[in-house]
């Protein structure tokens, strides 16, 4: 897919896309297919209060708390409702734990299907044609995209979100911060590093 | 179907590009297609697998030049078209030329938390017991539906492994037709990478994909 990089036009400038957003908008306004305060509420929640945070509770969660991590890795979804976490596109949730011999990446090689409730909507690079074909054959070149590299001896299992099934990454707890409360190491787990195209930050890189 | 959107293993010489600070959205009508999809899929009683099939089914060249947003919008558009909830000519309007079809349902401000926290589980009580086990061999059999189908290409024929037993679930390839749920056995299949792309796979790759039962034969 291509992927313009739209900005905000003024009135006068709108491209057809924007005409024909707005065009629908009003149409299904005007039949009372929708409510324009619902669609606010919409954006609202994918902007402000659903996104990687939450999932990176999670993953403290299970850095700190044995029993809670044991409870994830055997069945995801429940446990991820504990810390209010819940339904659309996670309806089912599977956690994977990454290892010393094992890392995890998680793709939707035919759309774009990924854990909302606790990573939010996924990122342009997640839903692009260079993401869907390559992970799945060359997950170490998609890694050196993102500029980093595992172990050749480590294995690789790609994850393609193929049905209802969402996956999350559980990465490793960097060395270093023991004694960390669940708070500080929230500031640690990047999105990425639950997808399984990044690590998660280092001590020293949140001072 | 058989389209662009199966792109699993396709030549692509682009790298990953990822932004920095990656905002939700990136123009304001990314925001209004994005929610007028999920309001719409109330009135609009369309189901998921429609939804993605009303997206993918297109020529390669239109999915293709389509940014990921403008496929949603076309997707929408057309689930609308084909129920008569909006016509072509009202699109071209700006505004409604033709009286409201009735609807069982809108999504209302205070119904959002609510539909978002429901969601749209698909696991369903089995009517028999799941042919596979953890462990089996399976082959993933070669089908070329004109209609939605869930399983890739790229690993159509090959032989994996049962990595897990998922419950049994809503059939993509029937809920899409309107045919009904027909909930089948989910399974996660593994394959190695080098059974997938040959002796040219990186040996420590492993893939899964999540299978319905009748996509799979025993291997």
């Amino acid at each position: 897919m291509s992927e313009h990089h739209h900005h905000d036009h003024d009135h006068s400038d709108l491209s057809d896309t924007e005409l024909r957003v707005r065009a629908l908008e009003t149409i299904l306004t005007e039949k009372g297919y929708v409510d324009p305060a619902a669609l606010d509420l919409l954006i609202e929640t994918y902007e402000s209060k659903v996104g990687p945070r939450n999932g990176a509770r999670v993953v403290a969660r299970a850095w700190t708390d044995p029993a809670y991590r044991a409870r994830l890795l055997t069945d995801g979804t429940p446990a991820i409702a504990e810390l209010g976490y819940a339904g659309r596109q996670g309806e089912h949730i599977v956690a994977l734990e990454n290892t010393a011999e094992l890392h995890n990446m998680v793709v939707c090689t035919l759309c774009s299907c990924y854990p909302w409730p606790v990573l939010g909507l996924p990122p342009v690079w997640y839903k692009s044609a260079p993401y869907r074909s390559k992970a799945v054959k060359d997950p170490r070149g998609v890694l050196r995209d993102f500029g980093f590299e595992i172990p050749a001896t480590t294995k690789i299992r790609v994850w393609d979100s193929t049905a209802e099934i969402r996956y999350v990454v559980l990465p490793m707890r960097p060395e270093g911060t023991e004694g960390w409360n669940e708070e500080r190491l929230a500031e640690l787990v990047t999105r990425d590093s639950m997808i399984g195209t990044g690590l998660p930050k280092q001590p020293h890189e949140v001072g | 179907m058989d389209g662009a959107h199966d792109m699993g293993g396709v030549p692509w010489t682009d790298p990953v590009r990822p932004e920095p600070n990656e905002p939700p959205f990136h123009a304001e009508w990314e925001r209004r297609a994005f929610a007028i999809t999920l309001a719409m899929g109330m009135p609009g009683g369309w189901n998921i697998d429609m939804s993605r099939f009303a997206r993918e089914n297109r020529p390669p060249p239109d999915y293709l030049s389509k940014s990921y947003f403008e496929i949603w919008l076309a997707g929408l558009e057309r689930l609308m078209a084909e129920r008569g909830l909006v016509a072509p000519d009202e699109v071209a309007a700006g505004h409604a030329l033709h009286p409201a079809k009735p609807v069982t349902r809108t999504l209302s401000a205070e119904g959002v938390a609510a539909m978002l926290h429901r969601g749209g589980p698909t696991e369903r009580e089995p009517a028999g017991p799941a042919r596979f086990a953890v462990g089996d061999g399976v082959r993933a059999r070669m089908i070329n539906p004109p209609t939605h189908t869930r399983l890739p290409r790229y690993v159509r024929g090959h032989v994996g492994t049962i990595a897990a037993v998922r419950g049994c679930h809503v059939f993509p390839d029937s809920n899409a037709r309107g045919a009904g749920e027909d909930p089948q056995w989910l399974y996660t299949v593994a394959f190695d990478g080098l059974e997938i792309w040959g002796k040219e796979s990186d040996p420590a790759l492993e893939i899964t994909v999540d299978a319905w039962e009748p996509y799979l034969e025993p291997a």
